[in-house]
């Protein structure tokens, strides 16, 4: 039994995924809630974005259960004393194994059986300059020039097929669950959806679903034996790297807007509801909070804490669980950096409402103000205070990778974005040019960062009635 | 007016104040001079001896708030809360905390002019460029273009700057050989060196702010003037210029002018990736270093800047829209 390791940020994700089922199930008891949340799912890149945030969250999800392994039994231990990998390793290190395990000594091109760089090797007596045999890509092969493509070719087709099979059984499923729902059958769902008539678009879903997989599916497929995306300076694999950063930049983005909520929310609140002196202490706080460049104020923070850990060593077993809690402290840094902005939304919206009917109606009738600002202030606000949420989150992301370029950043032992473009600066001005660690960090980060916006997009357009108007529309009858 | 200015000079005094007490708590209280000198000389061999002697060297062996040990008034004086934060109110910033580091005070005031160099052409040309593309979307409003254009905003509001910096840098320095790849040289061929950076920092936020401005425009047209002038027959480009983009500029004075103060400060990033000796630069080495003196003068710095610069776009905002009386 491995010995199971309780990391801060794991405890947040997997809390928040708890949060957000409750959230769920509350929406579908309220009627207007759930009106509004279909109408975001209503919107084709909103519910083609949310299935590739989802597919983010699972990952990240599979990557926040760490353990240490129990290490077999050596001679001459004591039977019945547990000895533990010093390693802490999660859900997805252990799925990926022998991706992990596959090290090779420097730079490798993506798929490639051969090493990035040349070296003198003797072949039947003779020194010659060439590049190596990988250790692992491509070792299966034989003779790998004219193995090698087919090869690749052959394992991409059946990841692809695959990926593809398992799409198609998940959107089956989908499908049966839509025709029970509607109580049609699910010859007829099938059509519906086939046909793009449903209300929401489930045909992009499913379409989206299949890409995702079929990619998945290549990429799984070709994993077991080639550097998919290559390997980077010390010949870890960078395919690696890039799932594990997701975990970090889904982190950094959900835990650091949630540190800003409580503040912004009650002092907003507050600040809106109560006036006078209240309301003059809560402005200068966040006036002076706003004032400092946010850069400079995170990196003071930062420094802050990196100073107090360096004086208490003594409080963590490993290095994974120092580079947690400084991502933790980072999260908790940038939340209380940033709820300037929200606060001051939630203060002006305060404001306006508090002079509404329905708060001077309730003051008649005695109601605190503690429970006014709870019972009748707060769910007025909330669509505020999501659609901030989902706003930030995309935004924490890229923020992320300009932290760590500052240095303030995520742990540099811990695969974030920020680093990997930090390797990439000076790769990109090796020759010949390093660029796989690069491409794939671009290709995954924006893949998030535009599902994440395309999302908010969405969520914004359905909970600010203002926003819908700004939409581009393409008028197709003007002269009809 | 003049009232209205003298209220929110005092209030920015105010505020400054306090910017300057929660960076002081923070970085003497929370840790003590004690602690940043075991991080600042590192390694395994720190001694108590070697600790003294660092404190000593940069004056953060008196006591924090009140000195005992001295007559009148140098109680106050002669403590570190008033030599190194008191003190900046005067623009005395002191010497840096790390060996090589000189005075933090001449630094800032070469490298602000460094700085402007930069940031003052980003700055206009991210207002004109971003402006321009977001007209440009508003005219053709219903049409595919509009939608293309917006498609392509979210795109490019998705990419991190470091990718353009790292792409630009790559395509126009390595690739192409047009400019160099960073530097920085005085007189006119500091243009070589700028260009690229420039050009890359107004590219990176085309995204985010002609979307902005886009919507700022859709909200404009909506309103009854604009239906009246058209009514008054006046062509499709005398409403947009005379008078939808007159009244759109207040919502773009408030965005623009909440990015001044990086103006000053430097794109941090941009100076650093392009090795330009300005003050976002100073201050990515000063993190590197672990330097806490720069970092503190700086948050100062940032604040004044940041608390200067909302003043001034308070006053653009009567200049561009008569209506709004300050007072």
């Amino acid at each position: 039994m491995p010995k199971f390791v309780l990391l801060w940020t794991d405890v947040s994700i997997w809390l928040l995924a708890l949060a957000l089922v409750a959230y769920g199930l509350y929406v579908r008891r309220q009627p207007n809630l759930s009106a509004t949340w279909r109408k975001v799912f209503g919107d084709a890149p909103a519910l083609a974005s949310c299935v590739v945030l989802a597919a983010c969250l699972l990952l990240t999800l599979a990557d926040s259960v760490h353990f240490r392994s129990l290490l077999p039994s050596a001679a001459g231990t004591q039977p019945g004393v547990a000895a533990y990998d010093a390693r802490v390793q999660s859900l997805l290190d252990a799925a990926l194994r022998s991706v992990v395990q596959s090290r090779e000594s420097t730079y490798s091109r993506p798929l490639a059986y051969v090493g990035f760089t040349k070296e003198s090797i003797e072949v039947g007596g003779q020194v010659r300059r060439m590049a190596p045999r990988l250790a692992h890509g491509g070792s299966h092969l034989t003779d790998p020039e004219t193995q090698w493509l087919p090869d690749v070719w052959r394992r991409a087709a059946t990841g692809v097929a695959l990926g593809v099979a398992a799409a198609l059984a998940l959107c089956a499923l989908l499908i049966a669950l839509l025709g029970r729902a509607e109580g049609s059958g699910w010859r007829n769902a099938a059509g519906e959806v086939w046909h793009g008539e449903t209300a929401i678009p489930w045909r992009i879903a499913c379409l989206t679903l299949v890409g995702i997989f079929a990619i998945g599916g290549v990429v799984a497929a070709l994993m077991t034996r080639y550097h998919v995306f290559g390997t980077d300076v010390t010949g870890n694999d960078v395919l690696y790297q890039t799932l594990k950063s997701i975990r970090t930049a889904f982190v950094i983005g959900t835990l650091a807007t949630l540190a800003t909520l409580p503040l912004a929310v009650v002092l907003g609140i507050m600040a809106g509801y109560l006036k006078g002196w209240v309301d003059e202490v809560i402005q200068y706080l966040y006036t002076m909070l706003s004032s400092i460049p946010n850069i400079l104020l995170i990196a003071a923070c930062v420094l802050m804490v990196q100073v107090f850990l360096d004086k208490h060593p003594e409080m963590f077993e490993t290095g994974v669980e120092r580079a947690d809690v400084k991502l933790f402290l980072l999260c908790a840094v940038l939340g209380l950096t940033g709820w300037a902005g929200l606060c001051r939304l939630l203060r002006g919206e305060t404001l306006k409402l508090r002079e509404l009917e329905f708060v001077q109606a309730a003051n008649a009738f005695g109601v605190s103000h503690g429970r006014i600002m709870v019972r009748h202030i707060f769910p007025n606000v909330a669509h505020l205070m999501l659609i901030v949420t989902v706003l930030e989150f995309s935004a924490l992301i890229l923020y992320e990778a300009v932290l760590s370029y500052v240095g303030v950043g995520v742990d540099p032992s811990m695969n974030s974005f920020g680093g990997m473009i930090n390797f990439a600066r000076n790769e990109m001005s090796r020759d010949p040019v390093v660029w796989w660690p690069f491409a794939a960090a671009f290709a995954f980060m924006v893949a998030l960062v535009l599902a994440a916006n395309l999302f908010a997009d969405g969520v914004r357009d359905a909970f600010d009635p203002r926003a819908r108007a700004f939409r581009p529309r393409v008028v197709r009858s003007k002269l009809a | 007016m003049i009232t209205y200015i003298v209220r929110r000079v005092l209030y920015g005094v105010l505020i400054l104040a306090g910017v300057n007490l929660a960076t002081f708590f923070l970085f003497f209280t929370v840790n003590t001079p004690d602690d940043m000198a075991r991080m600042n000389i590192g390694g395994k061999r720190v001694t108590q001896e070697l600790i003294q002697k660092w404190k000593v060297e940069r004056g953060y062996d008196k006591p924090l708030y009140w000195n005992d040990f001295r007559p009148g008034t140098e109680q106050m004086t002669d403590t570190i809360f008033w030599e190194r934060s008191v003190s900046l109110f005067t623009l005395k910033f002191g010497r840096a905390d790390s060996e090589s580091a000189g005075d933090i005070g001449h630094e800032v005031a070469t490298r602000m002019w460094v700085s402007i160099q930069l940031a003052l052409p980003i700055f206009l040309l991210q207002v004109i460029a971003s402006t321009a593309f977001a007209l440009l979307l508003v005219m053709f409003r219903n049409t595919r273009l509009d939608l293309l254009g917006v498609v392509l905003c979210v795109l490019m509001l998705s990419i991190s700057s470091l990718f353009y910096i790292i792409v630009g840098q790559y395509m126009f320095s390595r690739v192409l050989r047009l400019v160099p790849i960073s530097g920085y040289a005085g007189g006119l061929d500091v243009l070589r060196f700028l260009v690229l950076p420039v050009m890359l920092s107004a590219l990176a936020r085309l995204g985010t702010e002609s979307r902005l401005y886009r919507a700022m425009f859709l909200e404009e047209i909506g309103k009854d003037y604009v239906r009246t002038a058209r009514a008054k027959g006046l062509s499709e480009t005398v409403v947009m210029f005379r008078h939808v983009l007159r009244n759109a500029l207040i919502p773009i004075i408030t965005s623009a002018g909440g990015y001044l103060p990086y103006v000053f400060l430097g794109s941090l990033v941009f100076e650093s990736f392009f090795g330009i000796p300005g003050l976002g630069a100073y201050v990515i080495e000063a993190i590197s270093k672990q330097d806490f003196a720069i970092v503190r003068t700086m948050v100062f710095v940032g604040s004044l800047l940041a608390i200067t610069s909302y003043i001034l776009i308070d006053i653009a905002y009567t200049w561009a829209d008569p209506r709004v009386r300050l007072g």
